[in-house]
């Protein structure tokens, strides 16, 4: 006879509807799904990573409302009616963003596993603060970890997707 | 990692959230930031059975001024004292603490009156809040009450909140027209627990000290008010000796443990230096 797991509470769905990167999603899902696994698993946009699923590292950041949330600590159904952008929805119909290719350029990663995170909370602490100093940089990056010890390129290509969308007003 | 099951509510109204936690009661938690809650159930150390989201819920995201203290709304998040100006000056001690919480990115969601609810005895905001004299308000469909913080806290994730019951908003009394304070913190790295915390936050009558708070993170098995170093520093002058000394008396009520942070020996001497710099930031002398 096979073990009996202990009783598990009847198994909840609900109907959600979300704005993903502009674009409307809908699915029903359980109520105890992750963010994270919505986008991965059910929408297919492996873009977000989980890296330590314990709300440390910063590798699942993605932006709600446009504001960074670790989205291995955010349930799905939360994001009812919101607007979520990952690093998918970054680049536009021109190309990269300038914050990816300032990454690129500055070689800001070298494994790249926490670089959609990083990138997804330097746009939004960009938007905040459009002229930041390298200890700000930092600091506003510190809920996100690289396991490379890549920071100091990081700190270069965030610097230099300041500069050029200050050039470009944006 | 998944969390078991549960039934999930995002009222739109705070009778209506009500009205959920008395239903559900002891079965039913609050969902405001998510950011301590959520890991627990990750970690199946909690397995509610109805969560009532309050995000939706208007209304409960102000800090406001009121009768010379504040009220600090249930989903105020750690991000917006950052960010207040009205947690600068005399409240500083609380705009101090908010950017040492956690990460940048968990005080976008995190709350304040969600920390005190977790009662984590190690949180910050704990010895920021008990410094201050912060009190609980509480609501429940039978009616409000209001906790002071060091009754409201009643041990490791435990506090005085009844089944069917919520905090709605966190009042900080008047501390009068000249006040002054700071948080100071020593951290290994950011998003860890205090290896030591220390909050300060003092009033002026005269030049003298008035009312002295002072409460310890990491240091005991909850957050400690230093109370004798306070009775200490009440109507005192805040000159070298009575910070020195009130340094030496917080050290005392320190009650820490050799642990992975640093011995206790190291942990109590911080408590001492820590007081004193804060008093010193308080009393305009020196920045912490």
């Amino acid at each position: 006879m096979t073990q009996v797991a202990p009783s598990e509470q009847a198994v909840v769905t609900r109907p959600l509807t979300v704005t993903v990167n502009g674009e409307s999603r809908s699915a029903d899902v359980e109520t105890r799904l992750l963010l994270v696994h919505f986008l991965r698993q059910t929408l297919g946009l492996t873009g977000t990573h989980v890296g330590c699923d314990t709300t440390n590292c910063g590798a699942c950041t993605v932006l709600l409302d446009g504001t960074p949330v670790k989205s291995c600590t955010v349930f799905a159904v939360q994001a009812e009616g919101r607007e979520l952008t990952t690093v998918e929805g970054l680049a536009g119909a021109d190309g990269l963003h300038p914050m990816q290719k300032a990454f690129h350029e500055e070689h800001g990663l070298q494994c790249g596993f926490c670089t959609p995170g990083m990138m997804l909370a330097a746009t939004a602490f960009l938007a905040e603060n459009p002229d930041p100093n390298e200890e700000e940089i930092r600091w506003a990056l510190s809920g996100n970890v690289c396991r490379c010890t890549g920071y100091v390129n990081i700190v270069k290509a965030v610097q230099a997707a300041a500069a050029e969308l200050r050039e470009e007003g944006r | 990692m998944y969390p078991a099951s549960f039934e999930y509510h995002a009222p739109a109204s705070l009778d209506e959230a009500l009205s959920l936690l008395e239903r559900y009661g002891d079965e039913g938690r609050v969902l405001a930031g998510g950011q301590s809650l959520i890991p627990l159930m990750k970690l199946r150390f909690a397995s509610p059975r109805a969560l009532v989201d309050i995000n939706r819920i208007e209304g409960l995201d102000g800090v406001e001024e009121v009768d010379g203290g504040l009220a600090i709304g249930a989903l105020v998040r750690h991000k917006d004292c950052e960010r207040s100006e009205l947690l600068r000056g005399r409240f500083g001690v609380l705009g101090d603490a908010a950017p040492q919480i956690s990460d940048p990115i968990v005080r976008n969601l995190g709350t304040v009156a969600g920390s005190l609810a977790h009662a984590d005895p190690q949180g910050d905001w704990g010895s920021a809040l008990l410094a201050t004299g912060a009190e609980v308000e509480a609501r429940s469909e039978g009616g409000t009450r209001v906790i002071p913080l060091d009754q409201f806290f009643q041990g490791p994730f435990t506090t005085a909140l009844e089944p069917g019951e919520m905090v709605t908003s966190v009042r900080v009394p008047d501390p009068g027209p000249r006040a002054a304070g700071t948080y100071l913190k020593l951290e290994r790295k950011v998003g860890d627990y205090a290896t030591v915390g220390v909050a300060v936050h003092v009033s002026f009558d005269n030049g003298a000290v008035g009312k002295a708070g002072i409460a310890l993170t990491g240091v005991g098995p909850s957050n400690l008010r230093a109370s004798e170093a306070e009775a200490a520093l009440a109507g005192a002058e805040l000159d070298d000796d009575a910070i020195r000394s009130a340094g030496e008396l917080a050290a005392q009520a320190a009650d820490p443990r050799d642990d992975v942070r640093g011995s206790a020996e190291y942990k109590r001497n911080v408590v001492r230096i820590f007081v004193e710099r804060g008093l010193r930031k308080a009393a305009g002398r020196e920045e912490a």
